[in-house]
């Protein structure tokens, strides 16, 4: 629940998310759900030479359970807030 | 639960899958569930090569060869599939009505029609993507 939350927070940023078949995809953020599961808008591939498979598509929902890394903005990230959060979430509160 | 990036948006729209084993599957999405299970209505699959022409004449005899062999292995690739893009660049095989279960699927993209018709599939060369490992 905790992650959900925070990309929750995080719609409307521009991201990159890393898939384990080792295509990257960046764009907005549009959407998240409790899998997981990310709605892109205004995607490009980061290698498009390399995989133009996804050449004419410009919004895009990526399966959660596909996921290898979500790359930040770092201005998105506030530590603090996490840290506090993790703590919670490992006291079990 | 709020409304998450589901797929309703995307319903009677042209999409293309990318499955986990690195498939590309374009068709029109009928139906969905909350395992991304999916409905495709018309749907074809788009097979990238990374050979050029002249090879690709070179190697028809051979190609024709791994076709009948790819057959035995893959039940999809049979003859009642018609290759509808020529047999250079992306190819596209016939499919028409296809569910596939959530599990197998990597991304779900809406196809831009405008910027799709101005693709030349029969021009672009690509590695097949690599198969997703969990």
């Amino acid at each position: 629940m905790l992650f959900f939350s925070y990309f929750k927070d995080l719609v409307g940023r521009e991201v990159t998310v890393e898939l384990k078949n080792d295509l990257a995809i960046r764009g907005t953020l549009h959407s998240v759900d409790q899998y997981l599961n990310i709605k892109l808008e205004n995607t490009r591939v980061v290698d498009q030479d390399k995989y133009p498979h996804m050449l004419s598509v410009r919004n895009c929902f990526i399966r959660g359970s596909v996921v290898r890394y979500v790359q930040l903005p770092p201005e998105g990230v506030d530590i603090e807030l996490l840290h506090d959060a993790t703590r919670r979430e490992a006291r079990g509160g | 639960m709020s409304a998450g990036p589901g797929l309703e948006s995307l319903v009677d729209q042209t999409i293309s899958v990318i499955t986990n084993d690195g498939r590309n599957i374009v068709g029109v999405l009928k139906g969905f569930d909350q395992a991304t299970n999916i409905i495709l209505d018309e749907s074809h699959e788009r097979v990238y090569s990374t050979k050029d022409t002249v090879k690709q004449t070179k190697a028809f005899h051979l190609g024709l060869r791994s076709l009948l062999l790819g057959c035995l292995l893959k039940p999809h690739c049979d003859f009642a599939n018609p290759v509808i893009g020529g047999m250079e660049g992306v190819q596209q095989l016939v499919l028409g009505l296809y569910i596939i279960r959530g599990d197998n699927i990597s991304v779900v993209g809406e196809l831009d029609e405008d910027l799709d018709s101005s693709l030349d599939l029969s021009k672009l060369r690509a590695h097949p993507l690599k198969p997703v490992i969990h």
